[in-house]
């Protein structure tokens, strides 16, 4: 090997590091408000039995993490562990519970037979009655060890809170930088938990309202790019795209049907905004509501046997909804005077929205059946809310002096968490579907 | 009688303009010329600040055309009676330029959705957009977009602010 080489391969190594610092540094996520009532569990270092180096953080660390932040749980720190077992015949069940730790994680990580990717191979104790609960093995391709380590903290969740873990799925949110003529917009996809951050799409002109498709591997957004709002599609992992609508007035807030074969999005060409329905084969688009009034921000209800849409028909901003064929709206949200974007619950029980009263926006909950509404931040700018795909949190925009953060709230409200881009405004987010 | 009263102001305000020039000539004496490299149109005096039909008065301060946001209030897209006189200058500059078109610009502050303030903004663009048509431009002439809250002037999160990014900008594309 020449010097030459040896000089390319440390410049490489040195931006590679580059790369993965930036990355690191850009999200930052902290617990503002947490439960005391958080599960102790203690996730043992993997071992590392692949040929080549162990990557520089641990599965164990991703895994910790992730219990970390759904705020119900409390993960032990690796220096406090008396003992690092890797099989079960290693796990002294005394000593666990002398660390007052409720559960314990073991496993290592290695190449699979055929030599592709990697396979995590774990096991989930309850330390106090000794049982197994879990004995799994995840296998990834090569270079999704992160995804991997996602995929061991999603069973985790579920073996213990009963509800499958959305971990292993993604934000995208938009970044606006710079000032005056210099502002530079961005949509960005990132990791659940804010790593690996990938710029979609870059613009001067606004980008607003990203939505995913079911399959998770598109998302519709609007863009100013042409001087007026504009809704594309585009290919997450291509990058290839197209204009879905782009006529005279508003073209905005795409929404998918569950099946993906439909589109719910706002136009104003007929004077006015109304929800239309779009056949995404055959392009065509039918108008479903038709009122003097502001008509925006459809969603589609988990069934597909309603869109949710916010209206002001009534004087001010409220949720409707009306079957995705058309027919007569009816409203939703039967208090306070400002309820708006709404987001569905998974199980279709549930509206988050932002609500206004006075200066103050926050992010409530209205339970479809008992007609209540749980405010569940403190506002004083929230709004987009956007459901995790298991249920369990809701994402949405939130300020902070004067830039834009996002925030993550547990849906009873319990716990709070901050996700900080170290520059400009962060905006916009939507939580990905369960990525199969 | 109305219409009389206007014509008797227009013309008073007119000769007040002139008087003024005339003084601000007198001040800075020395040379008498009448100063030849000035275009003739220049010669004639300052425009008529009522003439909404003329396009100096775009740059005259004076006068109703240089003004060119209106203002609203929260939720609302009424436009307010004190900015009825700019949609009335530009209405009537449109009218005798049947060349000229208008880019209708509406606008939110930051509170609320962002696609809901698209609608606002909308409609904001629209009430002008429709008083313009009421007095006798034509609605080819003026098309609305709405950019919501995107493109506040103003970032500060208070009253002071937010009442300056609710606004529609009246932004000719061709005089």
């Amino acid at each position: 090997m020449t010097v030459i080489d040896n000089v390319k391969k440390l410049i490489f190594l040195f931006l590679a590091l580059v790369v993965v610092r930036a990355a690191e540094a850009q999200l930052e996520i902290e617990i503002i408000s947490g439960n005391p009532s958080a599960l102790p569990i203690a996730i043992v270092p993997f071992e590392w039995q692949e040929a080549g180096a162990p990557p520089i953080t641990r599965v164990d660390e991703i895994i910790s993490g992730d219990l970390y932040r759904s705020g119900l749980f409390d993960p032990m720190e690796v220096e406090d562990m008396a003992e690092r077992p890797v099989d079960e015949e290693g796990v002294r069940f005394g000593t666990w519970r002398l660390l007052k730790v409720d559960y314990i994680v073991i496993g290592k990580v290695r190449t699979p037979a055929d030599g592709q990717g990697h396979e995590l191979v774990y096991q989930l104790f309850d330390v106090h009655t000794r049982d197994r609960m879990l004995s799994r093995v995840t296998t990834v391709g090569p270079g999704d060890l992160r995804f991997g380590a996602h995929r061991v903290a999603d069973a985790i969740y579920e073996a213990l809170t009963g509800v499958p873990g959305a971990f292993s799925t993604r934000i995208a949110y938009v970044t606006a930088t710079g000032l005056g003529n210099d502002l530079h917009y961005e949509l960005v996809v990132a990791d659940a938990d804010g790593f690996a951050p990938q710029s979609v799409v870059g613009s001067p002109e606004p980008l607003l309202s990203p939505a995913w498709s079911p399959d998770g591997r598109k998302i519709a957004y609007v863009s100013f790019e042409q001087g007026n709002s504009a809704i594309y599609l585009q290919d997450v992992s291509t990058g290839s795209r197209e204009l879905i609508s782009g006529g005279k007035g508003i073209n905005g807030a795409p929404s998918f049907s569950p099946d993906g074969r439909k589109m719910a999005l706002t136009l104003s060409r007929s004077g006015n905004p109304e929800i239309n329905v779009r056949d995404m084969a055959t392009g065509r688009t039918q108008q479903i509501t038709q009122h003097w009034s502001i008509d925006t921000e459809p969603v589609w209800s988990p069934d597909g046997r309603y869109i949710y849409f916010t209206s002001d028909r009534g004087g001010r901003p409220q949720i409707y909804r009306v079957p995705p064929g058309g027919g007569n709206p009816e409203r939703v949200t039967l208090e306070g005077d400002y309820n708006a974007r709404a987001s569905v619950s998974p199980d279709g029980r549930r509206i988050a929205v932002a609500q206004g009263r006075g200066n103050e926006y926050r992010i409530a909950v209205w339970d479809i059946e008992t007609e209540r509404f749980t405010i569940l931040t403190p506002g004083t700018l929230d709004e987009s809310p956007s459901f995790a795909p298991n249920g369990s949190m809701i994402l949405y925009a939130t300020r902070e002096g004067d830039r834009g953060v996002l925030s993550a709230v547990s849906a009873d409200g319990s716990v709070r968490q901050r996700l900080i881009l170290s520059e400009g405004d962060v905006r916009e987010p939507a939580w990905s579907p369960v990525i199969r | 009688m109305k219409s009389a009263w206007r014509l008797t102001l227009a013309l008073l305000i007119a000769m007040t303009l002139a008087a003024c020039q005339t003084t601000q000539k007198a001040a800075p004496a020395p040379e008498p010329e009448p100063e030849p490299v000035k275009p003739p149109v220049e010669t004639s005096g300052a425009p008529d600040p009522r003439d909404y039909t003329d396009s100096r008065n775009f740059d005259n301060p004076e006068s109703m055309l240089s003004k060119r946001v209106i203002y609203f209030d929260f939720d609302k897209s009424t436009v307010r009676p004190e900015y009825r006189g700019i949609v009335s200058a530009h209405a009537a500059y449109a009218a005798s330029n049947p060349s000229s078109r208008i880019t209708l610009e509406g606008h939110a502050d930051e509170r609320g959705t962002r696609e809901y303030n698209l609608g606002l903004g909308e409609r904001r663009g629209n009430a002008v957009s429709g008083l313009m048509s009421a007095q006798g431009a034509r609605g080819s002439q003026s098309t609305v977009v709405s950019y919501g809250e995107e493109r506040p002037t103003c970032r500060v999160s208070e009253e002071d602010c937010w009442s300056m990014n609710r606004r529609v900008e009246i932004v000719y594309t061709a005089r």
